[in-house]
């Protein structure tokens, strides 16, 4: 991909791409490919003045809270509005200055746009982590990654070290890897490991903004809402809500996997229907049945009903479904749903944290159930077992690794009621010795055979 | 003008670790799970088993039972 | 009257209550390890072993008053009232007193964060509650080492029974703990 000039970007008829302008096949973007790319980075001036200080640090919460936009981690909360919490405690001395942390763990086997960002375009989010620390008055930044991701950390920590001879960022910016865990990868899990303690998820209340790292107000956002932070600190607001539905404005990065022609991640505007989306992969590779949308704490959704569903977070939660860290998996006619959701959620509870007695039991027997209905057959007590397990499992734990598992197992028993009921009759159908679909870590472990 | 105060349960899952004494102690709200851990029938504690309730919380010997007050309208369940 | 204080009416009460202190305390650590057990039968709700721990934990501070009270008063022997709580300060068998003093102290210390438990914090509450496990041999040891019923039969068997029972529920614990580990 060429560089496009600064005078063509901002030009209102070029909608996207927008954070993948500047992504080339072949190299991340540099230092100085990057600011002839975005622009500087616009960075407020220091002064001595408190209150013109103060100020300044408002300027970028306003505008980012008049952009609308809203975290690219799974969440979709409000970007600004979480700013401004956490400005807000961090101003009380007591308190203590605050911390941010960007999450670039991308635990979700089956999303990789995080990793497109922070090995493509690593400037966008590290700008993105400046603003954001100007921005709450931060004294300290974290960019996690996993730790086993060597190459990534150091290509990083490269990017971070051009910066630092400029003298770019005022706060230094800390790579940290942190476990390989499925449920590390949780900002409070993040939170917990950064002040000193294992990996995995705390009790909340209090919630990071409140209390994080070290008892200090911590700003937790995902690496693309950071990238997006740092466009429209150049660009403005206005700029931003350019594309996309008033609701939920700007561009989304979408991991589109599957049966599809080309599977990769590709920036949509957010409010693209999910038919679009498959469609700009190069549509589906075989018929499609359903469509996974939001990763494997998502939802499935009917094709033909999915289609039409625009890729937002209200839009997909009305039918059932969730937008999660924005994934979309085609799932041809000639696989199995079941035995695709059996082997995911086999997956997550091998990957509970083992704190909360619910997660941790009731998901190894709620893999076995499913397991049972699509590959054994449920001899007509499968789907009951499932029905009563789920309830037991759900909002019962510290965080949401089981509600995210549940999730998925109550969209799969609603989208493919009938398959289901086939399966608990009669037993495994053909779809099951297909090879599979979904990424699973450590599948070839594992023994899926028919019988 | 008063204030209606009333009661709400929350279990930390992370502390519990199942001993099940407050499911003992407060049968009225709390059951257990197939796998020995509470299940709150309804966070709102109702006034005739405060005690219980209050009682419940003390034993817990992880003390990951908590009880909070709630000043305003009751909660309903 | 001044035989009170002179005869061996104290003296007997100081041994008497000297002796079911013991007696509570081993109840008391055998419950606490049936907590933490998770002991439980039909007719023995877990609620029952907490509460009784709680409450002959309790019922000790009186007794210990009492053996410290008329300790105290029998002029028999002159033990200041410190010495019960400032170890190793007596004249009298300065070290088997003292012993009991360091239990006294760890016993407040017990009971203490116990009642405030819920201020506290779980960590710093268990933290101070494994001095139960130094509490309880010390005890025992001030018994043998300042009693004077050493040699009456009954009173050494139930000093060693008290012994023993709190050796196998210890133990008992100690090997269900590894057992559920290497599971």
């Amino acid at each position: 991909m060429t560089s496009i000039a600064l005078s063509a970007y901002r030009a209102p008829e070029l909608r996207l791409p927008r954070l993948l302008a500047g992504v080339s096949y072949y190299h991340p973007a540099g230092l100085a490919e990057h600011e002839e790319l975005y622009g500087p980075l616009p960075l407020p001036a220091e002064t001595p003045a408190q209150d013109r200080a103060w100020r300044q640090r408002q300027r970028l919460i306003e505008i980012v809270e008049r952009s609308g936009l809203t975290g690219r981690g799974g969440a979709g909360f409000p970007t600004g509005r979480k700013m401004r919490s956490v400005a807000a405690l961090a101003g009380d001395a007591r308190k203590g200055r605050a911390v941010v942390v960007a999450n670039g763990a991308e635990g979700e086997p089956a999303s990789c746009k995080d990793r497109l960002l922070l090995t493509r375009v690593p400037h966008l989010v590290l700008d993105g982590i400046t603003l954001a620390a100007g921005a709450v008055g931060a004294d300290e930044a974290h960019l996690v990654v996993h730790g086993q991701e060597t190459d990534l950390m150091a290509g990083l920590e490269d990017a971070i070290a051009d910066r630092e001879a400029l003298g770019v960022d005022p706060v230094p910016i800390q790579v940290t890897g942190i476990p390989a865990r499925y449920v590390s990868s949780e900002q409070s899990s993040i939170v917990h490991y950064l002040g000193g303690g294992p990996a995995k998820p705390t009790f909340s209340p209090p919630r990071p903004h409140e209390r994080g790292v070290k008892g200090r107000p911590t700003l937790v956002n995902n690496v693309e809402t950071l990238a997006h932070l740092a466009l429209i600190a150049r660009y403005g607001d206005s700029w931003f809500r350019g594309i996309g539905p008033p609701s939920e404005p700007g561009s989304a990065l979408v991991t589109v996997g599957g049966a599809v022609a080309r599977p990769g991640v590709y920036e949509v505007e957010m409010g693209t229907t999910l038919g679009e989306v498959v469609m700009t992969a190069g549509g589906p590779s075989e018929r499609p049945q359903a469509l996974l949308a939001g990763g494997y704490f998502g939802a499935w959704l009917p094709a033909d009903l999915a289609w039409q569903v625009p890729m937002t977070h209200a839009d997909l939660r009305a039918v059932g479904g969730a937008m999660g860290a924005g994934m979309v998996i085609a799932l041809p006619i000639t696989a199995c749903a079941l035995a695709e959701t059996a082997r995911v959620v086999s997956y997550l509870a091998e990957e509970t944290a083992a704190q909360c007695g619910p997660c941790m039991f009731g998901l190894p027997a709620l893999a076995d159930a499913v397991i049972d209905l699509a590959y054994e057959g449920g001899w007509g007590r499968a789907i009951k077992a499932i029905a009563t397990l789920v309830p037991l499992i759900e909002k019962r734990g510290a965080c949401r690794h089981p509600d995210g598992a549940t999730q998925l197992v109550r969209s799969a028993l609603t989208a493919f009621a009938a398959d289901a009921r086939w399966h608990d009759r009669h037993g495994p159908c053909y779809g099951v010795s297909r090879a599979p679909l979904l990424p699973v870590p450590g599948d070839e472990e594992r023994e899926w055979s028919w019988t | 003008m008063e204030l209606d105060v009333s009661y709400r349960l929350r279990v930390n899952p992370i502390a519990c670790t199942g001993h099940g004494m407050c499911a003992e102690l407060l049968p009225e709200v709390i059951e257990l799970d197939p796998w020995g851990y509470p299940i709150l029938l309804s966070p709102a504690v109702p006034a005739s088993v405060l005690d219980h309730a209050k009682r419940a919380v003390d034993a817990c010997p992880t003390l990951a039972l908590m009880i909070e007050e709630v000043t305003g309208p009751p909660l309903l369940r | 009257m001044s035989s009170l204080s002179h005869g061996p009416a104290l003296w007997y009460a100081t041994r008497a209550t000297g002796l079911v202190t013991l007696l509570l305390l081993t109840a008391s650590v055998l419950l606490g390890l049936l907590t933490t057990g998770r002991f439980a039968m039909a007719s023995w709700p877990r609620f029952l072993t907490v509460g009784l721990h709680r409450n002959l934990s309790l019922l000790i501070l009186v007794f210990l008053a009492l053996h410290v009270g008329t300790t105290v008063a029998d002029t028999f022997v002159s033990i200041p009232l410190t010495a019960a709580f400032i170890p190793f300060t007596s004249s009298y068998k300065a070290f088997w007193l003292g012993l009991g003093a360091v239990a006294l102290d760890l016993l407040i210390a017990l009971v203490a964060t116990s009642l405030i438990r819920n201020r506290l914090g779980l960590r710093a509450w268990r933290w101070v509650h494994w001095a139960a496990y130094v509490c309880w041999p010390v005890a025992l040891a001030h018994g043998l080492g300042t009693g004077t019923d050493r040699n009456t039969i009954w009173v050494f068997a139930l000093t060693i029974a008290c012994g023993a029972l709190v050796t196998g529920a210890v133990t008992w614990r100690f090997v269900s703990t590894a057992r559920a580990g290497a599971r």
